[in-house]
């Protein structure tokens, strides 16, 4: 335990400390600040319900050393809107009945962000790839397509993607 | 045709039936909700649980020493820090008899029956120093010959796992007679289907937080669809019922994995041991060896069959595995026994289901309960027997559904509508013109209709209680003990009150999950929450409305009658004018010193067991029916499976949250496809060897077909405005429908689940000779 060390966590826009050993994963070190948006689902890389945004990128934090993250620039999905100004991911995911248990939300939400972010009209086949990573057991994915789609029409029309 | 059969008319619903956005869905959006892993406590510690890597073993040594002396672990206990302590499991009913109980050592003192039982507990510091203190404990198992299947633990001399023959359960139903049946069939056709075991695979591993509070009350904060299970707890731990709280959070899935005790007991002795809050999330692993899974069965069926289509007799026997302990294995048998013979009329029936236990993955409730497993059996069949006298497939079922008003298996009339026929003509056409098949691609077809119960068996004695008050400024409060599994229950509870009192969604608030503070409600299982809660809800609602109306009646000088309530106004119904807000009708109703809340208990029918040799009886408050229709293409090359096309077809009674019906179909689906195509829990002498999501493999976003939802709203259910259940319903059709289509496509049956491009080759493979 001796080889504690402090990095620097830029969250959501904020600047957090962790004192962490080397081997801390990102998902352990995000929860370990409060961050429990971050879902575990797995530790494995294999449902996605710890994805984050890195530099806009969605990676699934239980499969990255906090370490690797310093210095660069970590959403979460608390980090994409608030209840007053909320993302139209989230929005559409709420209205549409995407969030069944609401676990896999996190990871969904970020996962599709990623995707918009690069392909602001995805095909049906193109979203299903990008949400090939993240497992659901409760929605069978349905309405998870139909929010994403909703929502990227709506970011294309406000020109957050374009 | 009964009154049942018609739709009934002038039935109008201002928050009712609609796509409402839930109350529990923008706090899931936003990353808002906690979870019951996602609490913590100042000093909290951290607990985990080292378990016995063999499957059948007598423990031999274990040796915590080293793990004590850990700096930084505060707890480690093992049976002899407590020898006699058991929990029995077992689903709580109300009747004061004594039911077939697991009676399981918390931790094991000497035999182990199965892989994964636990060993030890260790609390500690850091999550980090509990680990390095479990790899320190050394233990030795003596391996002790098991059994690994029915089959085995039937047989002479076998090892017995549990009782004095490893049978633990037994349900008959007979009726008519299946001799002279089978005498005058033409045909007899005898199949035997096997299903597997399943895991729930819900999103969050299970996890808690426990503390002991100032009053001495061990608090339990675990996502389980149970609160009641404080009982459980309580009794094994050794202290009063009102001695142990458990506060339930927004659950990331159930699907009955969920239902037995988890994590509550570890957390209770631990917190008790130590006095301090003790936290403990099972990892991924930890959760596919944490909680039983869906029971295996083989059935065998024999149809006697005329060549007019007409059933003449019908004999099943279904054989379980029940894994390592009782659970809830005896329940899971009676549904698949009641159930064997699906939507059909057989007036000779003989039914014969065993549980047996064995040292593989005790086996306990998942989604289906049994009647998943049947329909698996009968649907396959039907489309076998169609086959065998040359009838078209739907053609023979026509010829054979329960209408409304017909008895079931166990001489029991349902209540509510039937309306197989509807839903299984829909779904069918539904599909559409065929996908040519093209080459080696092969397109098949398959239907799957079924019955399924929803609410308890009758035997138990089912209760629920929900409490609706109303403020001063028109906002509702709803408190029920119900779990929220994700599926709505909560924002149903709130969607029924907001339309009795005629107030819109976002002013009703919902509390829930809280063994001693909200009115206990019962299990969030059975597809029972909206019809047993629902209607709890339902009638605490209107007694509120009553008299509120009643004072809104006199102020306008009208009959209560003619009282309206609707959008957050009271008003007359025939003038609108007359009027006021439901805030003022409520501030004027306390100024009267009006009751403004109502705690309400709705009550199952109550009924005796079944008949034990016979069946005959009432098993269960009333039944679902519908049917689901799949399309799909096999690569007769590789064996692969496409699922192209899958509609389902359901009378759901009535739609309370249209959105939440199409949700819970949606990921019925998605479970049945994986139970049909994917999922596999391999064993070796039975140690789990896919404890992973990379290896135990559930549909993906690129597995998935599109779903058309067909919803008939029969208005005949015994939830409340006439709805049924939806939970359990929509995935069990399913498997069948899959396994009919691959059928269809490529001519043989794969007669064991799942239907992997392996076993559809060698069915190919033999087939060609």
């Amino acid at each position: 335990m001796s080889t504690e060390k402090t990095i620097n966590l830029r969250v959501n826009g904020r600047e957090e400390t962790a004192t962490i050993p080397p081997h801390r994963t990102l998902l352990e070190a995000l929860r370990g600040l409060g961050h429990v948006d971050v879902k575990c689902g797995c530790e494995k890389g294999d449902c996605g319900a710890c994805a984050v945004l890195v530099d806009g990128e969605a990676v699934d934090s239980c499969l990255t050393l906090a370490q690797s993250a310093e210095g660069r620039e970590i959403t979460t999905l608390q980090g994409l809107g608030t209840p007053e100004a909320p993302h139209p991911l989230q929005q559409s995911f709420a209205e549409l009945g995407a969030a069944q248990c609401g676990y896999c939300t996190p990871g969904m939400i970020i996962a599709s962000e990623s995707l918009l972010r690069k392909n602001p009209a995805p095909s049906d086949e193109e979203l299903r790839i990008a949400l090939s990573g993240n497992l659901c057991r409760c929605t069978g994915y349905v309405k998870i397509f139909e929010a994403v789609q909703a929502a990227a029409a709506v970011m294309r029309q406000t020109g957050e993607t374009k | 045709m009964t009154a049942h059969d018609t739709i009934q008319p002038n039935l109008r619903f201002s928050q009712v039936g609609k796509s409402l956005t839930r109350t529990d869905a923008p706090g899931k959006a936003m990353g808002r909700t906690p979870y019951a892993g996602d609490y913590v406590m100042p000093g909290m510690l951290h607990a985990k649980v080292l378990r016995a890597d063999i499957a059948s073993a007598r423990l031999k040594r274990l040796d915590v020493s080293k793990a004590r002396a850990l700096p930084g672990v505060v707890c480690v206990l093992t049976a002899a820090d407590m020898p006699d302590r058991t929990i029995a499991t077992d689903i709580p009913g109300q009747t004061g008899r004594d039911r077939l109980k697991t009676e399981q050592q918390i931790l094991i003192k000497e035999r182990v029956r199965y892989f994964g039982e636990p060993l030890a507990l260790i609390a500690a510091e850091s999550a980090d120093i509990a680990e390095k203190a479990r790899r320190l404990i050394e233990f030795e198992l003596e391996p002790i010959p098991g059994v690994y299947s029915p089959e085995e633990a039937l047989a002479p001399g076998a090892p017995v796992v549990q009782g004095t023959d490893n049978v633990v359960s037994t349900h008959k139903i007979r009726k008519g007679d299946t001799d002279a049946g089978f005498a005058e069939a033409d045909m007899i056709v005898e199949n035997t289907y096997v299903t597997p075991f399943q895991e729930h695979a819900f999103l969050e591993p299970e996890a808690g937080l426990a503390w002991v509070d100032e009053n001495e009350v061990i608090t339990i904060r675990v996502c389980t669809q149970v609160i009641e299970h404080f009982r459980a707890v309580a009794d094994a731990i050794g202290v009063p019922h009102n001695k142990v709280r458990i506060m339930g959070a927004m659950v990331g899935g159930g699907f009955g994995g969920k239902e037995d005790v988890t994590v509550e007991t570890y957390l209770a002795i631990l917190a008790q041991k130590t006095r301090r809050p003790v936290r403990l999330e099972f990892t991924r692993e930890d959760s596919f060896v944490g909680h039983g899974n869906r029971h295996s069965m083989t059935l065998k069926y024999r149809t006697g069959v005329k060549r007019d289509g007409k059933i003449t007799a019908l004999d099943v026997q279904i054989l379980a595995d029940a894994g390592a302990y009782v659970y809830l294995s005896p329940y899971v048998l009676l549904y698949s026994a009641v159930n064997a013979p699906g939507p059909y009329r057989v007036e000779n029936l003989n039914v014969h289901a065993r549980a047996v236990a064995t040292n593989n993955m005790f086996t306990s409730a998942f989604r289906g309960f049994g009647g998943l497993q049947a329909a698996a059996g009968y649907e396959q069949q039907m489309d076998e027997v169609a086959n065998a006298i040359s009838m078209d497939r739907l053609e023979f079922r026509r010829r054979n559904y329960l209408q409304t008003g017909d008895p079931i298996s166990t001489g029991f009339v349902p209540p509510s509508a039937i309306w197989t026929e509807k839903c299984a003509d829909l779904a069918w056409e539904a599909l559409g013109d065929p996908t040519p098949s093209e080459g080696p691609v092969k397109i098949g077809r398959g239907i799957g209709a079924f019955q399924q119960s929803y609410g308890r068996l009758t035997f138990l004695h089912d209760t629920s209680e929900a409490w609706v008050g109303i403020e001063m400024d028109g906002t509702v409060t709803v408190r029920s003990g119900v779990t929220d599994i994700g599926a709505g229950q909560a924002s149903s509870l709130a969607q029924i009150a907001a339309e009795i009192l005629g107030v819109t969604l976002p002013n009703v608030t919902v509390y829930n999950s809280d063994s001693q503070v909200t009115p206990l409600a019962g299990t969030t299982t059975a597809t029972r929450a909206l019809y047993m809660t629902g209607n709890a809800a339902r009638l605490a609602a209107e007694a509120v409305r009553e008299r509120l109306a009643e004072v809104a009646a006199e102020k306008f000088g009208v009959d209560v009658a003619q009282i309206g309530m609707e959008f957050n106004r009271v008003f007359v119904t025939d003038d609108s004018a007359k009027g006021m807000t439901i805030a003022d009708l409520v501030k004027l109703a306390a100024s009267r010193g009006v009751h403004r809340s109502e705690l309400a208990i709705f009550r199952a029918p109550f009924t005796d067991v079944l008949d034990p040799e016979t069946g005959q009886g009432q098993a269960h408050p009333d039944y679902a029916y519908g049917a689901h229709a799949i399309e799909v293409a096999v690569d007769t090359e590789t064996g692969e499976v496409k699922v192209l096309k899958s509609v389902a077809a359901h009378d759901v009674g009535q739609c309370i949250n249209r959105a939440a019906v199409e949700g819970q179909i949606h990921g019925g689906v998605q479970n049945g496809l994986g139970y049909a195509l994917t999922e596999e829990m391999l064993y070796k002498e039975g140690r789990l060897m896919t404890p992973s999501f990379s290896e135990y493999l559930m549909p993906t976003a690129m597995d998935m077909p599109p779903v058309e939802s067909i919803i008939l709203e029969s208005r005949s259910g015994l939830g409340p405005f006439g709805s049924k259940g939806i939970g359990e319903p929509s995935m069990t059709p399913v498997p069948p429908a899959v396994a009919n289509a691959i059928a269809d496509a490529i001519g043989v049956r794969v007669f064991e689940m799942p239907i992997t491009p392996e076993r559809i080759w060698r069915a190919l493979e033999a087939a060609r000779g």
